[in-house]
């Protein structure tokens, strides 16, 4: 699997980066946060994105996609994540297109994979009920209906959860018997009757929804992937975000590094630039190792997508050293700025939080290396 | 190229012939071959191979044959090595002067000293051992202190040698020294060689926490050498050393390469030696989380040299990663070791032979001989100084 970027990603990467730099400097996330911004993305910013064919990197040829693969769709995230620009993107690709490439009847791929190409149609997973990812046991509840099924439960922290043009929503359909696991996908339009979205504000200033369901009448012909037996599609789809999201936390990750070392070449204490004491520099430099290595795990479970391998174990190894990486590195760079690294004024505090959240999204590194062990027979 | 591939077939041909089906299996650590005048081979077979590579020049395959190689271009060489590593052919020989001094001498050596010397290592008759490390300098090496007097016609040497491996079984040795203490620490320091026969040497072995002593001291008191056995220029003996520090790691490499191919990993060690519960999973729930932590650093420290070749293919390798390796692989690598004998709890702690497996007793020996691996070589907190320095462009100390 390759491990390099080839010519076209690589120019995908620098324009990226140029782009995000000047259109998405950490001052826009400022500017947002300020303003209360409901979305929590700037409008403006998508609609640049949306011209600049994002939405479509990761979208097959055949319905209007750009074919950069997921490896494309990284390295967007990963310089979005050096500015913490926030936007659509990446539960509408790295989760929402998932779900349609993988488990879409071609129905569903004609009509609504083009449109996420085109940034017509925005997605959000509804997935989590409590305060930690868990995948399987789902208590959110639907019920055949003649050509309907009922909803009736209850989804949490639902990321874009009330900015999204629809919903893939996790829902236990049968207790599992018969070798099925009783666990579908559905797609549903929020504007649906009996659907109550509550805006949840968290610490990244992102858009988080708690979404409850009461007697939620939504088509059959909305299940995407196999009734009552899509457990195999769920996790998929959740690999392609835990991979995509360990993408952009390392664009954070880097920004932080790389503004501590800045730091630490400017700031003088004692008659000297704090950069010369070498109990500093031991922690930058192993920092510096912990990133590049955590970049190796991410771009090898990015290919792993392009390269329709099997992304459980790539996804834990990613997203586990993408946690710890990312919360050493931001931690250090509060302790190494000092008391001023607590200001809001210098940015750091942004990372922190935007860290603490992304940790916390699709499994802290306790879950996935539970997982990696299962997995790996221990 | 078809001079290539017949050099290829030919090659294939010879080692098929006359590589002993005994030296085609992997070696373990007492099985290598370093010549000298003190050296029993381990096997007639280890013997046999030796005369007939040695006759072919093969032991050193690119050194010219008047200095006792073979002349093959870089493209036969790598075609050789290929083709032994093919067939899992065994080094005829190893060793300092073969991988370290050889290459130090064909780079900076007079046309006598090769002669004199090159020819000796590849046959093998000549053991070498390394002079670097003294009890005061060991990270901080440039501040050595092993005097050597200018004599006129000689250098008399006072001082001490730490860390010389395989000491008391070498024939001579190359020795850095200080001839000045006038300047930069770096610029005062000479490279010599000289016989271990010398009057005024003696060895001492230094028993290790293994229970081995593959390492010695070396006293110098009042050794004359005499001055044409000087490689390099006077004082700039610190620039040989150098070089010769590039050849150290290709050997390391090599040496691992031969190295027996583990029988169990980490995890097959979990499985075998500790409880597993009803779900199939380790009850020690610590050991679980060490496991998983360890395979997934040990596969993405993996994944990081393959990433920097690739990338280096196409062009967009950030060199500063480089200098990460060292530091990350070793302290992964003894974490490793700890893990295992964690794993393998008192099994993993047993000295005798009669009551431990061979395979345990081999864990047991890797915790204590792999502590070494974070120290020699540049330390991990000499490599974080270099990371630091290097790649992300800290200020001097």
């Amino acid at each position: 699997m390759p491990l390099a970027l080839n010519e076209e990603q690589r120019m995908l990467r620098d324009t990226a980066h140029e782009f995000l730099q000047n259109n998405a400097p950490i001052d826009l996330m400022r500017q947002l946060r300020d303003g209360k911004d409901k979305k929590g993305y700037s409008e403006d910013l998508w609609q640049k994105m949306i011209e600049m064919g994002w939405p479509a990197v990761a979208i097959p040829e055949e319905f209007g996609g750009l074919g950069f693969g997921f490896i494309g769709a990284g390295a967007i995230l990963h310089e979005a994540g050096k500015t913490l620009a926030n936007s659509p993107f990446f539960n509408t690709v790295a989760l929402g297109a998932a779900a349609i490439i993988h488990g879409g009847n071609p129905d569903q791929q004609q009509s609504l994979l083009p449109k996420i190409a085109s940034g017509e149609l925005t997605l959000a997973l509804a997935h989590e009920e409590s305060n930690h990812h868990r995948t399987h046991n789902i208590e959110c509840q639907a019920i055949i209906d003649g050509d309907q099924l009922k909803i009736n439960g209850n989804k949490k922290f639902v990321a874009e959860g009330s900015n999204a043009d629809m919903l893939v929503v996790s829902l236990r359909t049968t207790e599992p018997t018969n070798g099925k696991n009783g666990i579908t996908l559905l797609l549903v339009d929020p504007s649906t009757m009996g659907i109550n979205i509550n805006e949840v504000n968290m610490i990244d200033s992102r858009n988080y929804a708690h979404i409850d369901f009461s007697d939620v009448n939504v088509p059959l012909k909305n299940v995407i992937g196999n009734i009552h037996d899509s457990k195999t599609l769920l996790d998929k789809i959740l690999d392609h975000g835990r991979i995509c999201l360990s993408a952009e936390m390392l664009g954070g990750a880097q920004a932080m590094l790389d503004k501590t070392v800045e730091y630490l070449k400017d700031r003088e204490q004692f008659g000297r630039k704090i950069g010369a004491f070498q109990a500093l520099q031991h922690r930058a430099a192993n920092m510096f190792a912990e990133l590049e290595i955590a970049k190796s795990a991410v771009i090898n479970a990015l290919s792993a997508i392009d390269e329709n391998q099997d992304l459980a174990i790539p996804a834990c190894n990613a997203k586990s050293l993408a946690n710890d990486c990312y919360r050493l590195i931001t931690d250090e760079a509060v302790q190494m700025h000092g008391g001023i690294g607590l200001t809001d004024e210098m940015d750091i505090g942004f990372y922190l939080k935007r860290c603490r959240i992304s940790i916390q999204s699709l499994g802290d590194s306790g879950f996935l290396k539970d997982r990696f062990a299962t997995l790996n027979g221990f | 190229m078809t001079n290539l591939t017949q050099f290829r077939k030919e090659t294939s041909d010879w080692l098929e012939a006359n590589c002993p089906a005994s030296m085609r299996k992997p070696q373990s650590r007492d099985e290598g071959v370093y010549g000298g005048k003190k050296f029993t081979f381990p096997s007639d077979d280890a013997k046999l191979w030796f005369d007939l590579m040695v006759e072919k020049g093969w032991t050193a395959p690119q050194w010219a044959k008047e200095y006792g190689g073979a002349g093959l271009t870089s493209d036969e060489a790598k075609i050789l090595n290929k083709e032994m590593e093919r067939l899992g052919c065994r080094k005829p020989l190893i060793g300092h002067g073969l991988w370290m001094l050889g290459p130090a001498l064909l780079e900076y050596g007079t046309e006598e000293q090769k002669r004199e010397h090159l020819p000796k290592i590849a046959r093998g008759e000549i053991r070498w051992c390394q002079g670097y490390s003294e009890p005061g300098s060991g990270s901080d090496l440039a501040s050595l202190r092993c005097k050597a007097e200018d004599k006129g016609d000689h250098y008399l040497l006072n001082g001490q040698k730490s860390w010389t491996s395989d000491g008391d079984k070498a024939d001579w040795i190359f020795c850095l020294v200080r001839t000045s203490d006038e300047g930069p620490k770096q610029e005062g320091i000479t490279f010599l060689l000289f016989d271990m026969e010398t009057p005024g040497i003696t060895v001492r072995p230094v028993p290790l926490i293994t229970g081995e002593a593959h390492f010695c001291d070396t006293f110098l008191d009042n050794v004359k050498v005499p001055k044409d056995q000087v490689v390099g220029e006077v004082g700039k003996g610190w620039s040989v050393a150098k070089a010769l520090l590039v050849h150290e790691r290709t050997m390391m490499a090599d040496i691992e390469k031969n190295m027996p191919k583990p029988k169990y990993s980490v995890d097959d060690y979990a499985k075998n030696y500790l409880s597993i519960d009803e779900n199939g999973r380790l009850q020690d729930g610590l050991i679980r989380d060490r496991l998983a932590q360890h395979m997934i650093r040990d596969e993405a420290i993996k994944l990081t040299q393959k990433r920097a070749f690739e990338e280096g293919m196409a062009g967009d390798f950030d060199m500063r990663v480089a200098t990460i390796f060292k530091y990350i692989g070793t302290e992964e690598k003894t974490n490793k070791d700890t893990l295992i004998t964690d794993i393998l709890g008192m099994a993993g702690a047993g000295w005798d032979k009669e009551n431990f497996s061979a395979d345990e007793q081999t864990k047991t020996h890797e915790w204590m001989s792999n502590k070494a691996l974070t120290i020699a070589g540049g330390s991990s907190e000499v490599q974080l100084n270099v990371i630091s320095k290097r790649a992300l462009g800290l200020p001097e100390i």
